[in-house]
């Protein structure tokens, strides 16, 4: 069935009425007239009363509608009235439908340009105030590890050990390939420019520092704030939007003890011990490049033991419970302060990962400008 | 108001709830009394469930305050405020369970803390407070694996875990079919009478509020204050204000009397 283009003509009746005479067929797929078009005839004309006329009106379905509720809503608002003549059963009463409650106005948050983002003195306040919850969060965390020293906390052993199983064994197959595979990097980077040298053989002294001092706890950090941190933080948001972070502050007892501390205390008891494993595969990996390259396993061992040294497995270590204790705090803060919905979780589990990256990085550079300065 | 000379138990005074400068409800003066089966009820969006979260203490008023037997919750300090909260049982709106833990770990849970029962008086515990919601035999499922309705009645198990004085429910009976809306409301008044508390309950199910409440507030989303207060059924019948006839009397329009003085 062919339809009739639509249109409308602005008829003045008189000086106070004006005719808005609706043609052809409103359906869907029919290109109509522009509203502003009417909008600024009405403006112009100023005239007190608007109707809108249906008689030569064909087919019709929500596009007249819409088109009806701009003109209702644009009268509203110019304090002219509006009102329908002939117009087929069915759409006053939709029209009534659609006007008996007002639109929402959401209330005004004034204008935000582009340099808004930019603006010093927001970017200052967002800063202050994320200091100031980190450090209130840190103040959280000090007094339950007190009260868990005192044994007053309610923290419960069952759920740590299930914690290091979950972050602990669960987690050796990534971390063995991760390890290997950046041992293998070390090795290669080394050996290409040491061979110009003649020194390939000290490709062991670089995979054993490298490994030991950096890439090695590195790698397992970042490997577990993707594994383990973004769990936390899942697991924690899903508890705030099922309502059982409430159920346990109203049992009386403190989330941070009963839920932070049994999985903060986990990692940092596992993540060291990751470490070493990490750090044991790595300098394999390296093994296995320097074989190719002509070096003997034995040649390779014994240069790997002259550069070995407590210093290097030490700072490694350190750095382990450090990053062990960044990755659970940005992971069970993320999820403590989830918003309660699904969406709240990933944006949960995607800040606890962003941000326990970026702790890593400034921690790591910290603590190595710190033993740089030591002469460790 | 018919408290039949029965103490205060819970008193709300001035109380003006905000998420920062969004008012939500104020001025806010109400009595709950010993033994009351008290339902929060008003439109959806009207602040009923904040209204439960400020009495549980999970959100600080904007002003006012809330007494419990005439001492104030939010001035008290974090130890009485814990030791208050020990003789409330709650559940939530979506059951609040903690999923990673079996039913009868989570009705334990609270006897491990608060009392010195062995391993064994809690197991026999669990399993008589899990018959009286008819639960008994669930003990070793997680709440993932039982029926909503049953999670609703585990959640119920858990609070009155410690027989507690006062009951809080959010939204007991939504989401439920009409027969185990109304199971659940009888078992409620039973538990209630047996265990002697006080119910605070918020609901919009019709039944339950006229079958089982002995006094109410009314909240009204328009104007950002109560508008109601006392017996549901008492109200209905003769509250001054005619949205809150027409909510207990569910109809979208001016009532009868409404029609006759028009």
């Amino acid at each position: 069935m062919a339809h009739q283009t639509p249109g409308f003509q602005l008829l003045r009746e008189d000086q106070d009425v004006s005719h808005l005479v609706l043609t052809g067929d409103w359906v869907q797929g029919q290109s109509h007239g522009d509203f502003t078009e009417i909008r600024t005839e009405l403006m112009h004309g100023a005239a007190n009363r608007l109707v809108a006329d249906g008689s030569a009106l064909g087919d019709w379905d929500s596009v007249l509608m819409a088109f009806l509720l701009q003109c209702h809503n644009h009268c509203r608002e110019v304090a002219i009235e509006f009102e329908t003549r002939q117009m087929p059963a069915g759409v006053d009463k939709l029209l009534q439908l659609a006007t008996t409650v007002k639109a929402h106005q959401p209330p005004a948050t004034g204008k935000t340009s582009w340099l808004h983002a930019i603006d010093p003195t927001r970017a200052l306040q967002n800063l202050i105030d994320e200091l100031r919850e980190s450090l209130a969060f840190a103040g959280e965390m000090g007094i339950a590890f007190y009260r868990l020293l005192l044994g007053k906390a309610n923290t419960r052993f069952s759920d740590f050990w299930k914690f290091c199983y979950q972050a602990g064994p669960d987690a050796f197959a990534i971390i063995s390939l991760t390890s290997v595979l950046v041992g293998m990097i070390l090795a290669y980077l080394g050996a290409v420019q040491l061979r110009q040298f003649g020194a390939e053989i000290y490709v062991a002294n670089l995979v054993v520092i490298g490994t030991l001092r950096e890439m090695g706890v590195l790698m397992t950090a970042v490997v577990m704030a993707g594994r383990t941190g973004a769990a936390y933080a899942a697991q924690l948001g899903s508890m705030q939007a099922n309502d059982e972070i409430d159920a346990i502050t109203t049992m009386g007892i403190s989330p941070v003890e009963f839920l932070i501390m049994p999985r903060l205390l986990a990692l940092v008891a596992v993540m060291p011990l990751l470490t070493i494993y990490a750090n044991l595969l790595g300098i394999v990996g390296g093994g296995i490049v320097a074989g190719g390259m002509g070096i003997t396993s034995l040649q390779y061992i014994s240069q790997a033991e002259k550069a070995l040294a407590l210093s290097h497995v030490g700072v490694g270590l350190l750095k382990s419970v450090v990053f062990a204790g960044l990755i659970a705090v940005a992971g069970c803060r993320a999820g403590i302060n989830a918003s309660r919905s699904s969406a709240g979780v990933g944006q949960a589990a995607t800040d606890a990962v962003v941000t326990a990256v970026v702790y890593l990085i400034v921690a790591d550079a910290a603590i190595n400008i710190f033993f740089q300065q030591m002469g460790v | 108001m018919t408290n039949d000379g029965r103490p205060t138990h819970i008193a709300v005074r001035g109380l003006t709830m905000a998420y920062g400068a969004r008012v939500i409800q104020r001025d806010l003066t109400f009595d709950i009394y010993r033994g009351d089966i008290f339902v929060i009820m008003g439109g959806s969006g009207c602040g009923k469930s904040t209204l439960l979260k400020h009495m549980l203490g999970l959100i600080n008023p904007a002003e006012g305050d809330i007494l419990y037997d005439g001492r104030s919750f939010f001035r008290a300090s974090e130890a009485e405020q814990q030791a208050m909260r020990q003789h409330w049982g709650i559940t939530y709106q979506s059951g609040g369970l903690f999923s990673a833990m079996t039913i009868a770990e989570n009705v334990a849970l609270p006897m491990q803390l608060y009392t010195r029962h062995d391993a064994a008086e809690i197991a026999d515990i669990v399993a008589y407070k899990l018959a009286l919601v008819g639960l008994d035999g669930y003990q070793d499922y997680y709440p993932a694996e039982i029926s909503g309705g049953m999670r609703k009645r585990a959640a119920l198990a858990r609070a009155i875990a410690l027989d507690p004085e006062i009951l809080f429910f959010d939204e007991p009976s939504a989401g439920l079919d009409p027969i185990s809306a109304s199971l659940l409301d009888q078992l409620i008044v039973e538990l209630k009478e047996s265990i002697d508390a006080t119910v605070v309950m918020v609901t919009h199910e019709l039944p339950s509020i006229l079958g089982i409440a002995s006094n109410s507030v009314y909240l009204d989303a328009e104007r950002r204050t109560m508008i109601g207060y006392g017996d549901p059924k008492q109200l209905r019948d003769h509250s001054e204000e005619a949205v809150v006839r027409q909510f207990l009397a569910r109809s979208p329009t001016a009532d009868e009397e409404e029609k006759v003085t028009q």
